[in-house]
């Protein structure tokens, strides 16, 4: 306080040096550059969270015509979740599974590229990368045709005698778990990349030598040093998959509508914005929680 | 504490490694006894890395064996070993603490109660209570004894070092060493330690082998090697030396005559490796003295005259440079004890030695003198 105080004195005065270049000049810096980017989520993701927030507890028998107002109808909530539980357990079931087939291969994958691959490294990185530069509905209506159900893919598992005469693959779980798991890959990949390129393989050596099998070097040197990549990597795939509807509107029916489709009719079919709203909030408190529990654990190296 | 695990000597058997064209290790045949400290001492390149991770398990020999115990481990996976290294980065895990990080290999082995052992272990290396620490959180010198601990804590029947103290600085790398000493002495484990640093390698082992392009130059204890090296390599490889080349002109009994450069010279024929021919005629630094004139050479001694070129006073002693009448210049270290005259360069001074620590060496036909040592590598450099 004092010192303010004589600052602004002295600056007041004619004679007194110049202020110099400290640390004080500098302070207001940081909020200077972080001011575009803050003015950016304040007004296209905090301003939008609020105006959902609200129209989450509007009047339920409200309409666009009729105009809706905010009634703080908390009910929309109970009601929608009753409404669509199947289509909630069934985003993070389906999300789960892809989770899962997604790090069978792309663990595997990341780990040959970072530390076997050698001069190929940077080509096989391209590969991984290249199916982006296409759109992503145009890559899953591609898929469509590679499940459809006179594709050469059906033909060989139903002449192998793993789909029946009339199975087929597409408009069923499975087209919409495969196209989750081929579309989210890349964001699993590249960060579990990152981790492993990082891996020292004298590490390896190490622990060989002291007599951890391969197997058991994996779980003790490779696995926990790689963690920092498998979370952000988990995460990036889990948290989309989770909210997308593009898969299950484009590989499946009805039967196999992801939460995201049910959000995305609620606002653009059924023009219902306070239960598509309260179905948002559904879905993000939900992975927030899942998420959580996940980082927990995973930071006490106890998730394996 | 040790288990009783029937060890025995370390044989390696004519081991070679080859690199595509190049061959790294050549035809190496040894035996490091039970027990022993062992050093391989070479410059960067010599293949002496390489023979260690052959041992260790982490390079497989293109021929040979490397026998423990009359038991050939050359093909073994390395965690089948009994066998650990102290590798020259450490390779400390980050993720772990020091508990854990010497821990490792005994939960590797499913050995549950740990915990004795491990502070017992960390007590030997001075680092009790700091078990909850990060690798990254410890010094250089403590995250060397934390390695030593860790490969120790198995009991292995040969301990490998890879060049553990390179990476430290000179005080601590002294403190090191005899602290090596003393660990190996109380565990009584071989040790095989890899070293460019001859001073290391002589301070701490029994059994030193000077290895050079993928072969072994000698093999014996540090003063033997010291005292009569073997080859023109290892005189200047370890320590300094003043090579003479000279013809051998005869002998009469314990004696061998040399001429070089126009004078005669005798020396012992136990102190000569080579009896006929071009040979070398060595004498250490230190073994040379300077007078002001022949006349003051002591009998039974032998002299070359010259003029002092260069006297640098490094504090114990001072080195002089001597240019004899054929241009070489020889080295001289004085010690400065006070007793002896003091030269300035452009003095005429004579250089003498008594035989009995002059040794003959092998030359090749042409080879010239060989006066400047080989120049050491720098610090913290592999091969």
């Amino acid at each position: 306080m004092s010192a303010l105080a004589h600052v602004s004195t002295a600056s007041g005065q004619p004679a007194s040096p110049p202020p110099a270049a400290g640390p004080g000049r500098h302070r207001f810096l940081p909020y200077l550059l972080l001011l575009p980017g803050a003015a950016w989520l304040f007004l296209f993701f905090a301003v939008p969270l609020v105006q959902l927030a609200a129209a989450s507890l509007y009047d339920p028998n409200g309409s666009l015509s009729t105009g809706y107002a905010l009634t703080w109808a908390f009910g929309n909530y109970p009601t929608a979740l009753q409404a669509y539980w199947p289509q909630f357990g069934r985003s993070f079931l389906y999300a789960g599974i892809a989770l899962v087939l997604g790090l069978l291969m792309g663990y595997p994958l990341a780990y040959a590229i970072a530390q076997k691959a050698g001069r190929w490294k940077n080509l096989l990185l391209v590969c991984v990368v290249a199916p982006m530069f296409t759109s992503f509905l145009v890559r899953t209506l591609a898929w469509k045709t590679i499940l459809s159900d006179n594709g050469w893919l059906v033909g060989l598992l139903r002449d192998v005698h793993l789909l029946g005469p009339d199975g087929r693959l597409l408009a069923t779980p499975v087209a919409v778990v495969l196209g989750l798991t081929y579309n989210f890959l890349p964001f699993l990949v590249l960060p579990l990349y990152a981790s492993l390129e990082r891996l020292d393989y004298r590490l390896l050596e190490a622990s060989s030598d002291l007599y951890a099998s391969p197997l058991k070097t994996f779980r003790r040197v490779t696995l926990p040093l790689s963690m920092p990549g498998l979370i952000a990597g988990t995460l990036l795939f889990f948290i989309p998959a989770t909210g997308d509807y593009i898969n299950a509107e484009l590989l499946g029916t009805p039967n196999q509508y992801m939460i995201g489709n049910v959000i995305d009719s609620a606002f653009l079919v059924r023009l219902d914005y306070p239960q598509g709203a309260a179905l948002s909030f559904l879905l993000m408190s939900a992975i927030l929680a899942v998420v959580f529990v996940y980082l927990r654990r995973a930071g006490t190296e106890e998730v394996l | 504490m040790a288990r009783e695990t029937p060890a025995g000597d370390l044989r390696l058997a004519n081991l070679t490694k080859k690199f595509g064209a190049f061959t790294a290790v050549d035809d190496l045949s040894l035996t490091i006894p039970q027990g022993s400290f062992f050093a391989l001492l070479g410059a960067s390149g010599c293949g002496k890395t390489t023979t260690l991770r052959m041992i260790a398990g982490l390079e497989e020999p293109t021929s040979g064996q490397v026998l423990l115990a009359d038991r050939d481990i050359a093909r073994l996976r390395p965690y089948k070993r009994p066998v650990n290294t102290v590798f020259q980065s450490y390779a400390l895990f980050p993720h772990l603490d020091i508990f854990e990080n010497v821990a490792f290999g005994l939960r590797r082995r499913g050995i549950r109660s740990v915990d004795q052992q491990v502070r017992q272990m960390l007590s030997l290396v001075q680092l009790d209570g700091y078990e909850r620490r990060r690798p990254a959180q410890l010094s250089g010198g403590q995250q060397q004894r934390v390695a030593l601990a860790r490969a120790l804590i198995n009991h292995p029947q040969v301990l490998l070092l890879d060049e553990p103290l390179g990476a430290l600085d000179l005080k601590l790398r002294r403190q090191m060493q005899i602290e090596l000493k003393r660990i190996q002495t109380e565990v009584g484990i071989t040790f095989v330690h890899v070293t460019h640093d001859q001073e290391e390698a002589m301070t701490m082992a029994d059994t030193v082998a000077v290895m050079n392009a993928g072969r072994i130059e000698q093999l014996g204890a540090p003063a033997e090697i010291y005292e009569f090296p073997a080859t023109a390599f290892v005189a200047n490889f370890l320590g300094q030396s003043n090579l003479i080349a000279g013809e051998v002109a005869g002998g009469n009994g314990g004696e061998i005559l040399v001429t070089a450069h126009g004078g005669r010279f005798s020396v012992p024929a136990a102190r000569a490796r080579s009896n006929q021919g071009p040979v070398h005629l060595g004498v250490r630094p230190e073994k040379l003295h300077l007078a002001g004139t022949a006349a003051q050479v002591p009998a039974g001694c032998q002299y070359l005259d010259g003029t002092v070129s260069d006297a640098s006073y490094v504090g114990v002693s001072t080195q002089y440079l001597l240019r004899t009448g054929w241009g070489t210049e020889v080295s001289v270290f004085a010690a400065n004890s006070g007793a002896q005259q003091r030269f300035v360069p452009g003095d005429r001074a004579v250089a003498y030695w008594d035989p009995r620590h002059s040794f003959l060496l092998g030359r090749r036909t042409g080879e010239d003198d060989r006066t400047s040592p080989v120049l050491d590598e720098p610090v913290g450099a592999s091969s």
